[in-house]
């Protein structure tokens, strides 16, 4: 097991792992720092800055993204400090500038007495927290999606904006994605995401439509089960068994 | 050539060379480095040569296209040995004359001298030059010196004399202990403690170690690296194969935007000829020590010069900075220890070795030791590269050595540190110029970049200027850098329309150190710097803009007009000839008018009076 470190989150006296981050820590022991790029079934990726705290360390004091930074033993967090404030504050209001209606950003917003950004809006609708270019690269394992451009003009994009070669049309972007701006519908045995038709697998027991045919063909390759194991659905499996 | 076997060879190839060339053989050297390059140097060279060969002089003249030495102002320049009779401005139809008057009678062409702008009178050679005369030229010196692309020159003037001594016994430890006691900190912007770098990646666990030279130098207006390593590579090369000794790194990376056509040739050139020689690869001077060096080309993000960035770059990723809490001396290169030194840091190590760390220390101020370059531009007398020892004053740098804002306009702020760095009122000129002092000011060292402004620059606009630079050039990882700063120049925007409210000021204050905290890298940690240090010092001109609605520096279109001065103005039409609208308008020898109307606001009236008799309000 790994040792436990001692640290204190506002006060408070805290116990955890060394090795975890402040965010996590902070999180078991019921304090919830705000973020908006952080998952759990991610890599750490701090991008959107609002999960910035002050720590202490060997009497020195900084500000770090708790979603990055690991605990240590005597580390001294506080969330809610005059520099974190700001940071959280002018974050808070750039990204309202991109989506100034999504009801859990208007949420966030309220909680740090934000109504509107104090900027012009140009609405974006995405928030650029990258989660399902990561998603898709780290659990999905397509890579299909990537970052376009730089500054202000970074968008989420398919390859040269045309059909995604490597897309299986898993819909892992679509559903964590926490503002849901990247559509996917289905119908008639077809699934539609980043503009592009995807038929539909059905399953081989109860005939209904699975998962696309480009998702089966990708499982088949990298899961090394028997060759019928992907013609019936989640299901059916079970039912079987 | 034969590979060298060890430093005993080494040396016996040195003397050599030494003994095959005679100082007195006259040679002339003509800078081929970018500056001049642009000016057609290569036409020059090509004429010399053509002139030399028509005269069967090609075995008693020498001629050498040499790196850059600094002076870029009065290219192309034109340096003629053994007397080091110094030509500047120099074009085709002067070649023959010059072989014919100084090379063969050594009689000197006073047209072709470069004049003292404060004495008025003709410098002869090169070494009395007002411009280089202040300087310490530690490094560029050798890049006058020497052919880039031939090792042999390099060799000759005791090239890879430091990295014998250090393999013929020194202890890497002993390496790095000298390192440190010289002061040298990374030129790279940082100013971080080179020694403690290389003793940290020496004693991290993991295997292997990276050594990476960052030549990713991207500043507008900067090219101190750009010069250096297409001037004299083979300075870096060997003080990188030192540091690789020190570090027990077998494995190095010259990391070099492409947009930097002759550096990275000259790099290529020089690596292929130091592993030619036994000077980097496998048993290095029969040393048993193995290491080389592979040169990444950049593809022309400016952030890639972070070193996390740049790490990613190299690994085949996109160039975007990742934020971690450890060192990259723990965890640089595939999360290996690495040592990334800026191409100037490597430059002096061998100067180190071979005068001695107590020789290196005594060079400059308490914390910032050696010399330092500059690239210094913009409105300056003498556009070039300076370098300088740590210590002396902004005043004589801009005054001395730059020969002070042309066309006697008055010195208004000089910006260094680069885009983020920060613009420094005339009250600072005296001001001893290192790291630490630079810092207290709001500005910083940055890599070197100095940008001259005289009373004609409007400081909102210089501000918006280097923001919008930086708004483009962010990755948009993160969200205060890549939607910050463009919020903070749609602000600036807004002054600068006349369209400001007085809160503005406060809430870019509040912005930019919000943007300083927030942000994952240095790039937007350090990207406000140029609004904050002209609302520093510069609040009043901000004011005018917000308040009166005024440019007083008259560049802001929307809040200026031109006009003209009825009782200066002559009628020599100048004005209307240059009008690209028509709106400067007169008869010859009469007072001429502007129309207001359709006046666009170019200045090119302004520029082309002789007369003073366009007024800016």
């Amino acid at each position: 097991m790994a040792d436990t470190v001692t640290l204190t989150i506002d006060g408070r006296e805290i116990k955890a792992p060394a090795g975890t981050t402040i965010l996590e820590a902070a999180k078991n022991a019921n304090i919830l720092i705000p973020n908006l790029c952080h998952n759990e079934e991610l890599a750490p990726y701090g991008a959107c800055r609002m999960c910035m705290v002050e720590i202490t360390h060997k009497k020195r004091v900084r500000l770090v993204v708790s979603c990055i930074a690991e605990v240590s033993e005597g580390l001294q967090v506080k969330t809610d400090t005059d520099g974190v404030r700001r940071v959280r504050t002018l974050v808070m209001h750039l990204i309202l500038a991109r989506n100034p209606s999504h009801p859990e950003l208007q949420r966030m917003a309220a909680e740090l007495g934000i109504g509107t950004t104090m900027f012009g809006v140009d609405f974006k609708g995405c928030i650029m927290c990258g989660q399902c270019v990561r998603v898709c690269r780290e659990v999905v394992g397509a890579s299909a999606i990537g970052f376009k451009s730089r500054g202000p003009s970074r968008a989420i994009a398919t390859p040269f904006d045309e059909s995604p070669e490597d897309c299986i049309a898993c819909g892992s972007c679509h559903y964590i994605c926490p503002v849901g701006v990247i559509p996917m519908e289905e119908h008639d045995g077809v699934r539609r995401i980043w503009k592009t038709d995807f038929p539909m697998a059905k399953c081989k027991t109860c005939g209904r439509y699975f998962a696309t045919e480009k998702e089966v063909a990708f499982y088949r390759t990298i899961a090394k089960l028997p060759d019928d194991a992907f013609d019936t659905c989640v299901h059916c499996r079970s039912v079987k068994k | 050539m034969k590979k060298l076997e060890s430093v005993a060879e080494l040396k016996s190839l040195r003397e050599k060379l030494v003994a095959g060339r005679d100082p007195q053989k006259p040679c002339v050297v003509i800078c081929a480095g970018t500056g001049c390059l642009a000016y057609g140097v290569m036409a020059l060279i090509d004429r010399f040569k053509k002139e030399l060969k028509k005269r069967n002089l090609l075995d008693t003249v020498d001629i050498r296209s040499s790196g850059c030495p600094g002076f870029c102002e009065r290219g192309p320049l034109v340096v003629v040995h053994p007397r080091k009779i110094f030509y500047q401005r120099v074009s085709l139809k002067d070649v023959n004359e010059i072989i014919d008057e100084t090379v063969l009678k050594g009689s000197v062409i006073d047209r072709l001298l470069y004049k003292d702008t404060a004495t008025g009178e003709n410098v002869v050679t090169e070494d009395e030059v007002p411009f280089y005369k202040k300087q310490m030229r530690l490094l560029l010196e050798m890049n006058a010196l020497i052919d880039p692309t031939l090792i042999e020159d390099y060799l000759t003037l005791g090239g890879y004399g430091a990295l014998g001594k250090v393999l013929s016994g020194m202890k890497p430890q002993a390496i790095i202990e000298q390192i440190s006691k010289s002061g040298l900190r990374g030129r790279g912007g940082g100013g971080f403690q080179t020694g403690w770098k290389w003793e940290s990646t020496r004693a991290a666990a993991g295997e292997p170690k990276y050594v990476i030279c960052n030549a990713d130098e991207g500043d507008p207006g900067a090219f101190m690296d750009r010069s250096l390593l297409e001037g004299n590579p083979h300075s870096i090369i060997e003080g990188m194969v030192i540091g690789a000794y020190a570090i027990g790194s077998s494995r190095g990376y010259i990391y070099v935007r492409n947009e930097y056509p002759l550096a990275v040739a000259n790099a290529v050139i020089a690596v292929e000829k130091a592993r030619e020689l036994g000077l980097l690869g496998k048993n290095i001077l029969g040393s048993g020590f193995d290491f080389d060096i592979r040169i990444n080309r950049g593809g022309g993000a400016f952030v890639c010069g972070e070193s996390s960035a740049l790490f990613a770059s190299i690994e085949g990723r996109v160039g975007e900075p990742r934020q971690k809490y450890t060192h990259a001396t723990d965890r640089g290169l595939y999360d290996k220890p690495t040592c990334l030194n800026n191409v100037e840091t490597w430059a002096n190590v061998p100067l180190i070795i071979n005068k001695g760390a107590d020789w290196y220390a005594s060079i400059g101020t308490e914390k910032s030791k050696g010399t330092k370059i500059f690239s210094l531009v913009g409105k300056i007398n003498n556009t070039g590269l300076v370098e300088v020892p740590m210590g002396i004053t902004l005043r004589e740098i801009v005054y001395e050595i730059g020969g002070g804002v042309p066309k006697g306009r008055k010195f208004k702020a000089i910006q260094t540190g680069g885009p983020s760095g920060g613009c420094i009122p005339e009250k600072y000129l005296d001001m001893p110029v290192d790291f630490d002092e630079l810092t207290k000011i709001g500005s910083m060292m940055g890599s070197g970049g100095m940008i001259v402004m005289d009373d004609r620059s409007c400081m909102v606009d210089v501000a918006k200027y280097f923001l919008k630079f930086l708004e483009e050039e962010s990755c948009g990882k993160c969200t205060p850098c890549r939607e910050g700063v463009k919020q903070m120049r749609i602000i600036l925007d807004r002054i600068t329309e006349g369209k400001g409210d007085e809160k503005d000021i406060e809430l870019l204050e509040w912005m930019g150190q919000g943007i300083i905290d927030g942000s994952l890298c240095a790039l937007g940690g350090s990207a406000p710097n140029p609004v904050l240090t002209t609302i520093r010092y510069f609040r009043d001109e901000y004011m005018a803009h917000i308040r009166d609605k005024k440019c007083p520096a008259g560049v802001c279109k929307a809040l200026i007009s031109f006009s003209v001065n009825k009782d200066a103005c002559t009628g020599c039409t100048a004005c209307a000839k240059v009008c690209p609208t028509r709106a400067a308008t007169g008869e010859k020898k009469k007072v001429h008018t502007i129309n207001q109307e359709t006046c666009i606001k170019c200045g090119a009236c302004y520029d082309a009076c002789k007369f003073d008799a366009i007024q800016v309000k």
